[in-house]
């Protein structure tokens, strides 16, 4: 009896310690899983805890994302450069406009036919882009943009010309039991953990070595075997294809559609908030969505009288900051936290 | 294993938020008694709280100074009157870039989260038509939109939006009026901005002069985006057309006007549309050159030396240098927010319940109200098949350094019957 209190002590004394062992290994080693458990928790959870307006935002940060994500791929994982991703949306948005006005197709149905349009006008942009690099590429990117809106105001029998097509919202089916904004909050959230796995496969496939490689260094990678035209080429038709589906979604949550929406300013302001979320990583678009929606409200109550100046400088001073964009600053972030961790456990 | 754990969680939440359902319609406030039932988020006895939305940046800033004029004014009401029959009004706008992706964002802001009793004032037919169809479905007041689109009063599905400002039906019909009695055979030459605000204006001049002997003999239109009017403007000369339209906004008014003033061998009577028609817009062509161009006006232009001594103009300028101090007290942009604003007063005088529904009546049965900083002769009127508020406006000829009016005040709903589509 005395022997087995005896032997049970250190095994009772020993399990806790196990057990605090057990945690700490769990999140060094898994604490990206349960991050990223944790967020998707978030972003489910989310809709049912906001007002409608903040479900409504949140909504137009994954529609900016899924946006983002196209564009990281061509400019972040391909090299290239791109003023004109605004046009490509636009594309995307008024396709499901117009399918949704003249033909009342259901909403979900018009998405592949925005994503193959926009996907065989990038296949067809992608040409100028072989002979095309740096400056000069951006140019004919940048005309693009500037061209499609007297573009969409001449085709007025089809696109309301400058008075724009309004369309009817997603009605969310009554099984759900969700209101419209939580509805179309979820439509956004598939169509945006779709785009970033297929992106995130495809990153892992030879296509994202070759990219890389593209962007790197063209020579070396012609050296090697890959095929520049064919892969540059896809590199815009698919980033084009993404830009389409998020201009496709927007039509959905805005259930408008206008000229005026898809002007130079669009193609910029995307092309910033990809570089300021970060170039060529995955958590960039997200962030690069983030910065697109909120800041521009955020320069608005910092300065009445000239919000556009703010917007600018805090571009700025996220440049200076953060030269990698945010993604980065995260990155170095989670670096020197676990380098403190690893000196305090070296420490005790 | 990560993946299936991964899987787990994932499908775990989904059920966990499925099974939290929707969220109901959460309710405002609403009023009891005589208005039992309707909404009075937003109004108390002694406040009241308005939204505006206004394009603060992007291409279309030069109109953010409308907000200016509007805040002066309920801030000098606020001061001196005690607020609208004793509220106060708090007046917030918010920034939208001429987006209507971002307007719809603000609108929802200011309508759930800051609880504006009425959005008053959005700025820009896109912006506008983007948020109408939210503000009828949550039964908020989209009062004085400041767009001309004729589409305001036409349209019948959405009773929570109304316009302000003449419609550029209206507006054309006005030049239409005058052309009949002063060049009853004129031959027109219409350049004009190729939107719904340049379509709707030659849309209804053409309509206007329907059955009479005018006829327009060339039309151009041009892109917010070209660099130039000239092109257009050569080819109109070359109409020999003796009456030249200009629907332009600021920047390519004074592009056509100069282009006419540079061209000696054809002299039209000039016709600007009243957009364009500001001291900003005619100064850098040159006054002399721009003798005797006709526009149309329905409310007091600051520089205008005739309201110099005028009660209302007098209180306006006090009123924004004491609250707006550094902004252009003779921008007319300033007038125009403050004139919305005075109709608001008066719109909120007329309500016969504090609520939301007693605006949106008030708004749709306007009789007679007499504004002070609209041209004398012209009052708001509305009813149930009169979406307009301001249907009436004045011609005015470019004499030596200012506008002067002439003639009267001219009814077009009088004259030519309802605005229908």
């Amino acid at each position: 009896m005395t022997e087995s209190t005896k032997q049970a002590a250190p095994v009772a004394d020993a399990a806790p310690a196990t057990g605090r062992r057990d945690v700490r290994a769990l999140l060094q080693e898994r604490w990206q899983w349960l991050a990223a458990a944790a967020l998707v928790a978030a972003v489910c959870f989310a809709p049912f805890q906001l007002v409608p307006f903040r479900v409504f935002q949140l909504t137009m940060v994954l529609v900016y994302a899924v946006a983002l994500l196209g564009l990281n791929l061509l400019v972040g994982h391909a090299g290239q450069i791109s003023l004109g991703h605004g046009a490509f949306f636009a594309v995307g948005a008024y396709t499901s406009a117009i399918l949704l006005h003249d033909h009342g197709l259901p909403h979900l149905v018009t998405l592949p036919f925005a994503a193959a349009l926009a996907f065989v006008l990038g296949l067809g942009l992608g040409v100028p882009a072989l002979r095309l690099r740096g400056l000069y590429l951006a140019l004919v990117t940048l005309a693009i943009a500037i061209f499609l809106v007297p573009l969409i105001k001449r085709f007025e029998s089809v696109t309301g010309g400058a008075m724009g097509l309004t369309l009817e919202k997603p009605v969310p089916p009554a099984w759900t039991g969700l209101a419209e904004d939580q509805w179309l909050y979820f439509l956004a959230l598939a169509v945006t953990a779709l785009a970033f796995a297929s992106v995130y496969g495809l990153l892992r496939s030879r296509v994202g070595r070759a990219l890389h490689a593209i962007r790197d260094n063209e020579a070396a990678a012609e050296v090697m075997g890959v095929k520049l035209s064919f892969y540059k080429t896809l590199a815009f038709a698919w980033s084009a294809m993404l830009a389409g589906v998020a201009g496709c979604v927007y039509t959905w949550t805005i259930a408008f559609v206008a000229p005026d929406s898809f002007t130079v300013t669009l193609s910029i302001t995307l092309l910033a908030g990809l570089v300021v979320g970060g170039l060529g990583s995955m958590a960039g678009p997200v962030l690069g969505g983030l910065f697109v929606v909120y800041v521009p409200s955020l320069s608005q109550d910092i300065n009445k009288g000239a919000p556009g100046v703010v917007f600018g400088l805090l571009i700025i001073v996220v440049m200076l900051v953060a030269p990698t964009g945010l993604a980065g600053l995260a990155g170095r972030a989670a670096r020197s936290t676990r380098k403190v961790l690893q000196k305090e456990r070296r420490n005790a | 294993m990560r993946r299936s754990v991964m899987g787990a969680t994932a499908v775990a939440v989904l059920l966990a938020s499925a099974a939290c359902g929707g969220r109901g319609e959460e309710g405002g406030t609403t009023a009891q008694g005589e208005c039992k039932g309707q909404q009075t988020t937003g109004i108390t006895d002694k406040s009241v709280k308005l939204g505006g939305i206004y394009p603060l940046s992007g291409p279309a800033s030069a109109y953010g100074q409308i907000p200016v004029g509007v805040k002066a004014y309920f801030d000098s009401v606020n001061a001196e009157e005690n607020g609208i029959g004793g509220r106060k009004v708090t007046f917030v706008f918010r920034d939208d870039g001429y987006q209507p992706a971002r307007a719809v964002e603000e609108a929802r802001r200011l309508v759930e989260q800051e609880q504006v009793f009425a959005l008053f004032q959005t700025l820009g037919t896109p912006s506008t038509t983007a948020v109408w169809d939210y503000a009828g479905q949550r039964k908020v007041p989209q009062v004085f939109v400041a767009t001309g689109a004729s589409k305001w009063g036409t349209d019948k599905s959405h009773p929570w939006t109304i316009g302000w400002q003449p419609n550029y039906i209206s507006e054309a019909r006005i030049y239409a009026q005058f052309l009949k009695g002063e060049k009853p055979q004129a031959k027109v030459a219409v350049l004009y901005q190729n939107d719904d605000f340049g379509k709707d204006l030659l849309g209804g001049f053409k309509k206007a002069i329907e059955g009479s002997q005018i006829k327009v003999v060339a039309e151009q239109s041009y892109e917010v985006a070209d660099p130039s009017v000239d092109p257009q403007m050569r080819n109109l000369a070359g109409s020999g057309a003796d009456v030249f339209l200009n629907v332009t906004t600021p920047k390519f008014g004074s592009q056509a006007l100069a282009a006419d003033a540079k061209n000696t061998r054809w002299n039209p009577l000039h016709i600007i549309n009243n957009v364009a028609a500001s001291l900003t817009v005619l100064r850098p062509v040159g006054f002399p050159n721009v003798q005797n161009t006709v526009s149309a006006a329905y409310y007091k232009d600051p520089v205008d030396p005739q309201w110099a001594n005028d009660a209302e103009m007098k209180r306006y300028k006090a009123a924004m240098a004491k609250y707006a101090p550094n902004a252009d007290v003779n921008n007319q942009y300033n007038a125009f927010g403050w004139a919305a604003a005075a109709s608001f007063h008066k719109t909120m005088q007329a309500m016969k319940c504090p609520t939301r529904e007693g605006l949106r009546d008030a708004m749709r049965n306007l009789k007679d109200v007499r504004v002070d900083m609209l041209l004398p002769g012209i009052s708001l009127n509305t009813g149930a098949d009169d979406g307009f508020p301001i249907e009436s406006m004045q011609l005015m000829r470019f004499k030596g350094e200012r506008w002067e009016l002439f003639g009267q005040v001219i009814d077009t709903r009088k004259e030519f019957g309802p605005v229908t589509h």
